[in-house]
């Protein structure tokens, strides 16, 4: 270890969707690494001890070194000249990055999708089926005195939760901490996280729906039969208890894991619990939320929404945005060989998706930025190396519960950041598009006003 | 294109300085309006046209947490109403909560070059910036949520006037606010810490140890009028939307003294009647306690018949409006700061309280005397969207069409108000006050709203024509900053825009004193939470008044 050592206080480890902002770093100038991460947790100290530079070119095309510029023209004629270009990943880097490459997408009339849809985009559809009562990790800390967990396992996805916003932080209005709350969990199994809760709900696989159904039910006064326990797991005595605990709170919080998104359900569960605590309301104050996994996945969602009005599996092809999910989410234009180019950012598709998803992704031409090389990277046609948000760049990051937090960098990074790259390759993008447009002769923008009356 | 500019024959509206429809030059160099430019000038020629400065919008949600929210809620309201892209401006998607470039971009299509967002909390101002840096060719400011904030509530309640002063002067430099923004004051406690309760009245207190409403408003009053910001504290009253409410408005106003406030969409706060039962109209009681108050502005927060989102910071009342609409409904609390609720809602002609609410917004209109205090404004999107204000337009200025669109409505709604007798007519004066001059007024922003010299060059010429509501939708220059982003109806330059904030100094040992409270409820970092000029595009700073 060298003597150039800096500490940065107050950075934040974007490992996970907590996006904890306490993090004292030490950070080693010589060695480029950092070499202490105080107050992260396993996955955190990981996250930032595993982030070191390693020696490569910052631009590859077909495996060569190249320069930037050649990498990013080549980038900005694949993508331009593709009928059915696709962009997808976003989640693991910062909203500026993410600005520039729904951008992009919008210039050559592609398709946008992040890593939501194969996460907590079914949370996504129930939230525009039902809408949704939440909150900022905060007023859980002030307020809740019962949190139910249901489909996660926080304590070994998202250590922290626990400890710095939910279950044992004292609080304005639970100055004792866990001892004011009751902590619930839904789960299929006993995970490391069922020893924190008091009450412990073993639902059957695939029996989320009914058991929440059945919940509403109790809520809104119904009978329920006690053939619920042959169908959840789940007695009536169990739930009709549980019930009017849930009644009687002062402040009541639902976390939804991707236990409820990715089992059989999916959205329907994810709006099962939002309308269950819609209608919590009617009794006492109720919020619900997604526990989001990726670093800024909940930047995604924002940027894109924001860009677009809609969160994920946007398409762009009639020049304006269209919002279908199945059809313009990245497994489906991939496996039904749609695409014929992408663009994929921080995100490794070719190792954990569908194998015809990644076949197809393997015989068109790919445009890949990572920070290591991936799965993705290695069958890219243009490969950018860039630097770590969080660690070597700056920018902003959204925690689970649409927090924005600026990232304060450790060490600075031979490769640019995400940033540095999409940035010209918009303007370029946007060059050619204009380039294009004028030698078919296209006029000027028409506008709304041309048409003045509805 | 050279960068100065000559408009030729146009005739011009510029209530400011006192120009009612003359035909006159108006001349642009480096994005202002000038006396006089040389002859290599570009010269548009503007017969038979009417100029006017850009519009400014002083009060709308366009921006931020709860409008990004109301964005993901309604891909159905989207779907229907795209906004195509050109090789050089962005997509994106209408309908009542429209993205951001088509935000930008449809306020270019009106005419309006000015658009305010009225309530952010704090904690959400750097989402806010982003998206305001995304919302093209409009220059645009917000206002910051502090009145259910629980750290200046706990000073008041120590009676540190002081150091609430000084707080909320770090809270608006700490977010690049304009101005600061009570929503429901008093209200959010109750909400979330009270099972979903609210406050009813002007002087009730939760607790024994609690303030009331009036003590919070009446703080903001004396320590926003002493810090100087050009825009007094934007005032969303308690009880809006239930009957008898006016009450509450009058005593808000009277608490104001003789100091400037200035009350958010006042339809939505001028009903009469007993609470839970139908309202009737109090728009003569509270238009004319404004007519005799100079001190107080307001903006209406017309009602137009069709879909709009309901969205804001006020959540018990987008609660009780769940319970109407029977749909989906979304609930955002933020820690120490503030509610949020969000429904969708459509405002139907034949439903007695929607054309009482109607009316309610036209007769303060009309039987308001100062046209500089009382601004055009639907509450974007809760009224209804800011595509309704050239129908809103010719609602004011044709008094037949008005009788027309009356005729359609609940007769026994309208028919207990002073609607169906109210002749005025606006003129096209008028109308150039109560979208360009007045707002800016209010705002303090000097350079807006006129054509004099000096002015930003932000200038909108529409042909002159019978049907108002074409000729406000349809202008065919539009002017920003001097650059013509919309010429013969078309879009013709994309142009980013500024962001407009105060900086109001204050005391720096301030932060000694939150800080420990905000370790202690916040969940982020102390550090982490200021927001820094990098958030800030391009941006200017509206000075304080001394």
């Amino acid at each position: 270890m060298s003597d150039n050592i800096k500490t940065v206080k107050n950075a934040t480890c974007t490992f996970c969707g907590c996006v904890c902002d306490d993090m004292e770093l030490t950070v080693d100038l010589d060695a480029k690494r950092i070499t202490k991460a105080k107050n992260a947790c396993v996955l955190g100290r990981a996250w930032f001890a595993e982030h070191t530079i390693q020696d490569g070119p910052a631009a590859m095309i077909d495996g060569k070194e190249v320069t930037l510029e050649e990498a990013i023209e080549e980038a900005a004629q694949v993508l331009t000249s593709a009928k059915f270009p696709i962009t997808y990943g976003l989640s693991d880097t910062t909203c500026e990055a993410q600005r520039q490459a729904v951008a992009i997408t919008d210039f050559i009339r592609g398709s946008i999708d992040t890593t939501t849809s194969v996460c907590h985009g079914p949370s996504g559809l129930a939230f525009q089926g039902v809408g949704e009562s939440t909150m900022t990790l905060g007023e859980v800390k002030n307020r809740a005195d019962f949190i139910m967990y249901w489909g996660g396992n926080p304590a070994e996805s998202h250590p922290r939760h626990f400890t710095r916003y939910t279950v044992t932080p004292k609080g304005m209005f639970t100055p004792n901490g866990k001892k004011d709350r009751t902590v619930v969990l839904v789960d299929v199994r006993k995970t490391p996280s069922t020893p924190v809760a008091d009450i412990f709900l073993q639902v059957k696989p695939g029996k989320d729906f009914e058991l929440a159904w059945a919940m509403r039910a109790l809520v809104k006064g119904h009978k329920v039969d006690s053939s619920i326990e042959n169908e959840t797991g789940v007695s009536l005595e169990v739930l009709e208890d549980l019930v009017q605990r849930m009644k009687n709170c002062n402040y009541g919080v639902l976390f939804m894991g991707m236990g409820l998104t990715m089992t059989r359900g999916r959205h329907f569960n994810s709006g099962a619990i939002m309308a269950l605590a819609a209608d919590l309301n009617e009794f006492t104050h109720f919020v619900a939320k997604p526990v989001r996994g990726h670093g800024n996945v909940t930047g995604a969602d924002n940027v894109v929404s924001w860009q677009t009005g809609y969160p994920f599996g946007v398409n762009f092809s009639k020049g304006y945005p269209r919002f279908n999910p199945g059809e313009f989410t990245t497994v489906d234009t991939l496996s039904r060989c749609d695409a014929d180019a992408a663009l994929i950012i921080a995100s490794d598709p070719a190792a954990n998706f569908p194998q015809a998803a990644i076949n197809h992704l393997g015989s068109i031409p790919v445009v890949s930025f990572d920070t290591k090389e991936t799965a993705t990277s290695k069958l890219a046609h243009v490969a950018f190396r860039t630097s770590t948000y969080g660690i070597n760049t700056g920018g902003t990051v959204y925690r689970m519960d649409d927090v924005p937090i600026t990232l304060r960098p450790a060490f600075e990074s031979p490769f640019p950041s995400d940033e540095d790259i999409l940035t010209p390759l918009r303007k370029r993008v946007q060059e050619i598009v204009i380039g294009k447009s004028k030698a078919k002769g296209a006029g000027a923008g028409v506008t709304r006003a041309a048409s003045p009356v509805k | 294109m050279s960068t100065s500019t000559r408009i030729l024959n146009g005739k011009v509206y510029d209530p400011i300085n006192k120009v009612d429809g003359e035909i006159k030059d108006i001349c642009i160099k480096d994005g202002k309006i000038v006396e006089s430019v040389g002859d290599d000038a570009t010269r548009i020629d503007a017969a038979g046209m009417v100029i006017m400065p850009g519009g400014v919008d002083i009060h709308c949600h366009i921006a931020g947490p709860k409008v990004n929210l109301a964005r993901k809620l309604q891909p159905e309201d989207h779907r229907h109403d795209p906004h195509p892209g050109t090789p050089f401006t962005r997509s994106g998607s209408g309908g009542t909560v429209p993205s951001t470039f088509a935000t930008g971009y449809r306020y270019a299509t009106l005419g309006y070059t000015t658009a305010m967002e009225a309530a952010v909390t704090p904690i959400g101002a750097r989402h806010t910036l982003e998206e305001l840096h995304d919302t093209p060719v409009i220059d645009k400011g917000f206002y910051v949520l502090l009145g259910n904030n629980i750290f200046l509530q706990q000073l008041l309640k120590e009676g540190r006037k002081e150091e609430f002063k000084h707080a909320i002067a770090w809270w608006i430099n700490s977010t690049k606010a304009f101005t600061t923004k009570l929503v429901n004051p008093g209200g959010d406690e109750p909400w979330k810490g009270k099972k979903n309760s609210n406050v009813s009245d002007i002087d009730e207190k939760p607790n024994s140890n609690d303030i009331s409403p009036r003590q919070i408003i009446e703080a903001f009053i004396e320590a926003v009028n002493e810090l100087g910001l050009p825009h007094p504290p934007h005032i969303h009253c308690n009880n809006l939307g239930h009957s008898g409410n006016y009450k509450t408005t009058l005593e808000t106003m009277r608490t104001a003294g003789d100091r400037r406030a200035h009350l958010a969409h006042i339809q939505f706060h001028s009903y009469a009647g007993e609470l839970g039962k139908n309202p009737t109209s109090a728009a003569r009681e509270i238009a004319d306690y404004i007519n005799k108050h100079p001190n107080i502005s307001c903006d209406v927060g017309q009602v137009m018949f069709g879909k709009s989102t309901i969205m804001t910071a006020d959540a018990p009342l987008a609660y009780m409006l769940r319970g109407i609409a029977k749909g989906k409904w979304v609930n955002a609390d933020t820690e120490c700061e503030s509610g949020c609720g969000i429904v969708p809602f459509s405002y139907q002609e034949h439903v007695y309280v929607h054309a009482l609410q109607w009316a309610i917004g036209l007769e303060l209109f009309l039987l308001s005397e100062d046209p500089w205090r009382i601004i055009l404004s639907t509450d974007h999107p809760n009224g209804g969207s800011f595509m309704n204000y050239p129908k809103l337009i010719k609602l004011l200025m044709d008094s037949s069409f008005r009788k027309e669109e009356l005729s359609r409505a609940n007769q026994k709604a309208v028919n207990k108000t002073l609607l169906p007798d109210l002749e005025r007519e606006y003129t096209l004066n008028e109308i150039a006050i109560i979208t360009r001059a007045g707002p800016a007024k209010c705002l303090g922003l000097n350079n807006k709203g006129h054509l004099g010299p000096g002015a930003d060059a932000d200038i909108t010429i529409y042909d002159d024509q019978a049907d108002k509501e074409i000729m406000f939708n349809a202008p065919r220059y539009v002017f920003k900053s001097g650059t013509p982003i919309i010429s013969n109806h078309e879009f013709c330059q994309d142009h980013d825009g500024r962001l407009l904030h105060v900086a109001p100094a204050y005391d720096e040992t301030i932060v000694d004193t939150v800080r420990p409270f905000f370790e202690d409820y916040y969940s982020i970092e102390f550090d982490n939470y200021a927001v820094d000029d990098s958030y800030l595009h391009d941006h200017e700073i509206i000075p304080v008044r001394n």
